[in-house]
């Protein structure tokens, strides 16, 4: 029987729980004022958030593409003890709430912090902002790129050896095509991570207009009555929502060997 | 190389591997343009001997040579080919052949034409655009073998290159390999790809050489029970005794009874002859005793034990006397002269 013998009765827990995650979604679709939306979206301050996310975003979105893939090489290539020790590591930020993320930051760069005591003081700064989204985003991409070198193994790196290429000629030629999916799926997800990120980026870099105040700041702040509007608010929350759907879409539209054919 | 005949170029290599119990202890050479197949049962030590001399599987003694000079590590000049023909996935048939010119920093236009002209070679033309997957598996190991060959290597090493195929795909590809292979160390189970590509066949077990010569000739007289087998034939260890060969309770002549004769008497001397070509009679109560009766495509197979325990086996066609023959008969055993071959042992120099 194709579709198994669970119980029917399974059907209503199941569809709770999808309108537990559609209904707000569409409540909040709901609350638009078409009217104004434009408007809206258009306003300085949704403007400038809008503005700063995308700015720190894609900049976090890089750095941990750098710093990521040869992360995810490491542990791939690593003996099975030491990746589960490293993929780990990495899981931490992953699980643990931002907020804790951003305090950690504060203690590591803040004026008494390791590094703040050296002279560097980046909270409360741009850079601030996409330290903490870089710290919440790159578990994504580590996890996902990994995965996918592991699954592609280095039996074709071998045979490229055996071709006579160079560890960077592989590494461009044939590790990176292979893992593609996976690498493409990771920046996708490590963006959207990096898009929303709220609790670090407020703790660790503050909620300044056009510094540090990206969309997920703004939105919070019009909603405490400060700032940009809450139909502002609602149009940002919009945005977003239409940028994780399309980050979906991307992800699951995208096809190994048609993209690279 | 132990004893002389330095080859100054091709590939020349005398190397020993350890690998917890197993140890391999072999020295072969290739001279340019000469492809030497290596055979031997499993676990004799072939893949790891090519793994070597790729310089996949680290050397614990000896070296290889490629023209002369020593390599270690990855040999550029060295290509292996494995059993899968491991196109990239990612790349099609005509960057897959260019791939290791590309990785040789030759210009794209050039790697490109030169992979299209050995996709022509190896019966593909105009294949270019396939991708791995739109190639049929006996296709794919063609575009490996051009892929392999397309560097211009100074030896290729071919590990099993046919086995993944289905017989008449590997007759194909065996046919389109004959043609373009150069220097090359093959590795095969196959007699069949050792006749068709091999100047000389090397065979190992146990992780030595244990015989080396011309192909055919080795298939002919085979030195060891393993060579026997793969060849098909009988072999049988006995002694000279004026001109004749006396083994296992049998007597047997050969038309060509020189190298019988050149041997003294009592001196070792093999006899190698075709199922097909003994004869069996029913016998009576002593000697040679039916053990088993098997069919085969063409007809049946008698395996006959002669004194010693020795085996023999007797080939005859289906139909005529198929039912004469069961377990536990005793029979007389004869070869006719022109079907037996007498030879001393072969013996490997150092």
């Amino acid at each position: 029987m194709r579709r198994g013998y669970a119980p029917p009765v399974l059907a209503v827990p199941a569809v709770l729980g999808l309108a537990l995650l559609v209904v707000p979604l569409a409540a909040l679709v709901g609350r638009i004022d078409p009217g104004t939306l434009w408007q809206d979206v258009t306003s300085p301050e949704a403007l400038s958030a809008l503005r700063l996310s995308l700015v720190t975003g894609l900049t976090a979105t890089a750095v941990c593409t750098v710093l990521g893939v040869p992360l995810a090489l490491m542990i791939a290539r690593a003996g099975s003890r030491s990746a589960a020790v490293l993929r780990a590591i990495v899981t931490v930020p992953l699980v643990l709430p931002p907020m804790v993320g951003g305090v950690a930051l504060l203690f590591l760069f803040g004026r008494t912090g390791w590094l703040g005591g050296l002279g560097i003081q980046l909270p409360f700064t741009t850079t601030a902002v996409v330290i903490a989204q870089t710290f919440v985003a790159l578990p994504f991409l580590v996890l996902a790129v990994e995965g996918a070198l592991r699954t592609s193994g280095v039996a074709y790196e071998r045979t490229a050896a055996g071709l006579g290429a160079g560890r960077w000629t592989i590494l461009w030629r044939v590790t990176l095509p292979l893992a593609a999916p996976g690498l493409v799926s990771g920046i996708v997800l490590c963006f959207a991570r990096a898009v929303g990120e709220f609790g670090a980026t407020a703790l660790f870099a503050g909620n300044a207009p056009g510094v540090t105040q990206t969309m997920p700041l703004a939105i919070y702040t019009a909603f405490n009555g400060a700032g940009v509007s809450q139909s502002a608010a609602v149009a940002l929350s919009l945005l977003l929502l239409v940028t994780a759907i399309a980050v979906l879409l991307l992800v699951r539209a995208w096809r190994p060997g048609r993209a690279l054919a | 190389m132990s004893t002389g005949g330095a080859i100054p170029v091709g590939l020349a290599a005398d190397i020993g591997v350890v690998r917890g119990p197993f140890r391999l202890r072999v020295a072969i050479e290739a001279a340019p343009g000469e492809t030497v197949a290596v055979m031997g049962p499993s676990g004799a030590g072939k893949s790891t001997l090519l793994g070597a001399l790729a310089g996949m599987i680290p050397i614990d003694s000896g070296a290889v040579r490629v023209d002369g000079r020593v390599v270690t590590g990855r040999a550029p000049g060295l290509v292996l080919l494995g059993q899968e023909p491991r196109l990239f996935p990612h790349l099609d048939a005509r960057e897959n052949v260019a791939f290791g010119l590309r990785a040789r920093r030759v210009p794209r236009a050039a790697a490109r034409a030169t992979a299209d002209e050995w996709l022509a070679r190896v019966g593909l033309p105009g294949r270019g655009d396939a991708r791995p997957d739109e190639l049929s598996g006996g296709q794919q190991q063609r575009v490996a073998v051009a892929r392999a060959l397309a560097t211009k290597p100074a030896a290729v090493l071919l590990d099993e290159p046919l086995t993944s195929l289905d017989p008449e795909t590997a007759a194909e590809v065996r046919a389109t390999v004959r043609e373009v292979l150069g220097t090359a160390v093959v590795a095969t189970h196959d007699p069949v790809d050792a006749l068709a590509w091999a100047n000389r066949l090397v065979v190992i077990e146990h992780g030595e050489v244990v015989q080396t010569g011309p192909a055919r000739d080795v298939l002919r007289m085979p030195a060891t029970p393993y060579v026997a087998a793969i060849a098909g034939l009988n072999r049988i260890e006995g002694v000279a005794r004026g001109g004749r060969w006396r083994g296992a309770g049998l007597e047997l002549t050969a038309q060509d009874t020189a190298s019988a004769s050149a041997v003294a008497d009592g001196a070792a001397l093999v006899a190698a002859f075709s199922p097909g070509a003994v004869r069996l009679e029913p016998g009576d109560g002593a000697g040679p005793r039916i053990v088993r009766v098997e069919p085969t495509v063409m007809g049946w197979r008698v395996h006959v034990e002669l004194e010693g325990a020795v085996r023999l086996a007797a080939d005859g066609p289906a139909g005529r006397d198929a039912g004469a023959w069961h377990p536990g008969m005793p029979v007389r055993v004869a070869v006719p002269a022109e079907a037996v071959r007498l030879y001393a042992p072969p013996r490997l120099d150092g």
